[in-house]
């Protein structure tokens, strides 16, 4: 930075010479403010989802593993957020080392200091200026609220600070609306961001004056600036065009494509056609909307305008593409949910109407990692408790790819396990697999499908009711044949088992389920991963 | 907005602007900015203040409370003041007192308009008839869980025999009863 600064350039007298102690604050403040242009460009960009689905879909055909890094937009939103308050910091003690200088060169009324001469270009016609701060009864508070870029600046640092303090986990999962209404806080930042250079605060030598005054010449005989005899001229200054807006305005621009497209997505008619109500809190809806097309896997946001007309949540879809509705399996979990489980009325007892139910909105389908599992020969799908819920809809593809169809799958072996804490979330997931089940005995395929439901918490009673009918046929739990395991699986096991059975292939791993497991499976696929089998791990996020 | 806890906001935003202040304090007084002595002091002073007196979360009136690493040692301390930290309109009006003199310099004005936004959410939550509650470990009940649910996990998995003699034998069904070595009981 020293060195590209350095004499002959415009800022010359601005970074070396205005301050008494010469210090470079004005780099050190450029310099985090170049940065901020770009990452506040990029930040943009990976909360654009319907944007991404359209790159992921088009960057398919030539690469997985470059699709496979847009799922991971909202780590990436994260790490440019943490850059722009890093930088944000920076920018800000930089400024205030400089107001500080810019202030003690105007308060040092002495003819014999560079810095206060340099202060009193321009006086007198307020155009060829150099030093912001024009008079020497101010103060840097003043000056701070007087000029556009200070004014500006203050207000979207404490916009990026409450956007910040009200995105921290605590606040974002307890109370999400709270942290969604906050965020569009960032409004007011992009517009207070274009606008902070329009005062041309930062100002350089002009072109012009380079000439007639040259740094590396005449900074050290300032005396006699404009004398007769001398060679050097009175410099003049003009501030810099703003350039922020170059860098924002692309995806300023994209991003309001994109919340056009959820607008027009949200005013498309969405029919509910059945509702179901499952043991477990569980509400299912069954819907229906023009030119919906989905893929395994996938998910839309849902909003319900009688409950609230400004959030948006999103489910993973559970039907699978060949089926001609859509559905989502919602848990009631919070406000919103429970709100929907009334308005579609669960807390009665009597079937509601069909022009009773409320009118819903979806925006979506959009793509996530289950839209690979086909392309792999062998997958491992894990499913958490709800997080069986993406699975759900492979399944059903896969039944009526296979069984109905009969068409040639490239996956030959799905290997699926369940972890579930309560034996009442089997109920509609149970229906699925035992007709899935049902059907695969009957065409003879039974050894596509091999599942392995465990059950991680149990009561006594409930024990000993397993214990004396482990002879049954069916599962006590279930109903399935396959029996139902107790405890946590043996992952090292599992895949140890999978490898030896799968020589010379890639196994796709999936998850939907906390962050813990996604760590010891990504840790095993990666430990198992020798010799020609590879363990490939996917992992769904929201 | 359902039913939001405003003070958990609250608490976030005051310890970010203590943070701001006591950063905006350092730097004054590393510069060596007009005024630095004192109002260095009193904001880096401020700012330590804040911080520690935000530090310990409190226990969420619904729902469970994720503590700070450390903070039982802090709310040992906060809970000492009794009355004077548990009420949030006490809490409202210091943080607004506090921040007035970061006005007066450059480098803490940030801190100070953040302090007085997180005064603002006291207020809304104190109005609200929120209060602070210590985390204490020694007082965590049992929560009240779904009554048929489990209340500890068990460590083992249900005794089951070998799988020889899991494996289905209808011709000799007396035989393929056996003895539970572990009794069962009800708890």
């Amino acid at each position: 930075m020293q060195d590209f600064y350095s004499k002959g350039s415009e800022y010359f007298f601005h970074l070396t010479r205005l301050s008494l102690t010469r210090q470079h604050a004005l780099s050190w403040a450029r310099a985090p403010a170049a940065c901020l242009n770009f990452n506040c460009m990029l930040i943009l960009l990976p909360v654009c989802r319907n944007l991404l689905s359209f790159l992921r879909g088009t960057i398919q055909c030539c690469s997985r593993t470059a699709a496979r890094q847009l799922d991971r937009n909202l780590t990436f939103h994260k790490l440019v957020a943490y850059m722009i308050a890093f930088h944000t910091a920076v920018h800000i003690g930089a400024h205030l080392f400089n107001f500080e200088f810019f202030m003690d060169a105007q308060l040092d009324r002495n003819s014999s200091l560079l810095p206060f001469i340099l202060s009193e270009i321009g006086t007198g016609d307020n155009a060829s200026f150099l030093n912001p701060i024009r008079t020497n009864e101010t103060s840097p508070t003043i000056v701070m609220f007087t000029t556009i870029a200070g004014l500006t600046g203050v207000v979207i640092t404490l916009a990026l600070i409450l956007i910040i303090t009200s995105s921290m986990e605590v606040i974002r999962r307890s109370y999400f609306e709270v942290f969604w209404y906050t965020h569009h806080l960032f409004v007011i930042f992009f517009i207070g961001l274009v606008f902070h250079g329009f005062g041309r605060i930062v100002r350089g030598q002009t072109a012009a004056s380079l000439k007639t005054n040259r740094p590396d010449v005449c900074a050290d005989q300032f005396e006699d600036w404009g004398n007769n005899g001398s060679e050097c001229a009175v410099p003049e200054f003009a501030g810099n065009p703003p350039m922020t807006w170059k860098w924002v305005v692309g995806p300023m621009i994209l991003y309001v494509c994109e919340r056009l497209v959820r607008l027009y997505r949200s005013h498309q008619k969405v029919v509910i056609t059945k509702v179901v109500m499952h043991p477990s809190k569980t509400l299912e809806l069954q819907m229906k909307r023009k030119g919906f097309h989905m893929e395994v896997g996938q998910y839309v946001f849902i909003q319900c305008p009688s409950v609230s007309r400004l959030e948006w949540h999103p489910f993973t879809l559970t039907s699978a593409p060949e089926e001609d509705y859509f559905s989502a399996h919602i848990r009631i979990v919070g406000d919103w949910t429970q709100a929907l489980y009334e308005a579609c009325g669960g807390d009665k007892t009597e079937p509601q109407e069909a022009w009773k139910l409320p009118k819903l909105a979806i925006d979506g389908p959009f793509g996530t990692a289950s839209e690979d599992v086909f392309r792999y020969e062998v997958v491992m799908l894990v499913g958490a408790g709800i997080g069986v819920t993406p699975f759900a809809s492979i399944l059903k593809s896969v039944w009526y790819k296979r069984i109905q169809n009969n068409q040639d799958v490239f996956t030959k072996k799905i290997y699926f396990y369940w972890l579930c804490p309560e034996t009442q979330a089997f109920e509609w997931f149970a229906d699925l697999l035992q007709s899935l089940e049902g059907q695969m005995a009957e065409k003879g395929v039974t050894d596509f499908l091999s599942y392995n439901i465990y059950l991680t918490r149990w009561k006594e009673t409930e024990a000993a009711h397993f214990r004396v009918h482990h002879e049954a046929e069916n599962d006590p739990i279930t109903g399935l044949k396959q029996k139902t395991l107790y405890g946590k699986p043996n992952w090292d096991n599992e895949f140890t088992h999978i490898a030896s059975k799968h020589p010379g292939t890639k196994v796709g791993v999936f998850l939907c389920g906390p962050p813990q497991l996604g760590k010891s499976l990504e840790k095993q696929s990666l430990s198992h991963t020798e010799g020609d089998v590879k363990f490939i791990f996917n992992k769904e996020n929201f | 907005m359902g039913k939001i806890e405003w003070a958990m906001w609250a608490n976030e935003q005051a310890l970010a602007s203590g943070l701001i202040l006591l950063t905006g304090g350092i730097v004054g007084v590393a510069g060596q900015f007009r005024g630095w002595p004192f109002a260095a002091y009193i904001i880096s002073a401020a700012g330590v203040f804040v911080c520690l007196l935000e530090y310990p979360r409190s226990k969420r009136a619904k729902g469970t409370s994720v503590e700070r690493t450390g903070q039982y040692c802090f709310t040992v301390c906060v809970k000492s003041f009794g009355p004077l930290t548990r009420n949030y309109y006490v809490r409202a009006f210091l943080h607004a007192a506090i921040c007035v003199p970061g006005g007066f310099m450059l480098a803490t004005v940030l801190g100070c308009v953040c302090l007085g936004i997180a005064s603002l959410i006291y207020l809304a939550a104190a109005i609200r008839g929120e209060h602070w509650e210590p985390v204490l470990p020694q007082k965590e009940t049992t929560r009240k869980t779904d009554p048929v649910s489990v209340r500890n996990p068990p460590e083992m998995p249900p005794p089951r025999p070998p799988p020889e003699v899991r494996r289905k034998r209808v011709d000799d069904l007396e035989g393929a009863a056996y003895d539970n070595p572990i009794p069962v009981s009800d708890k």
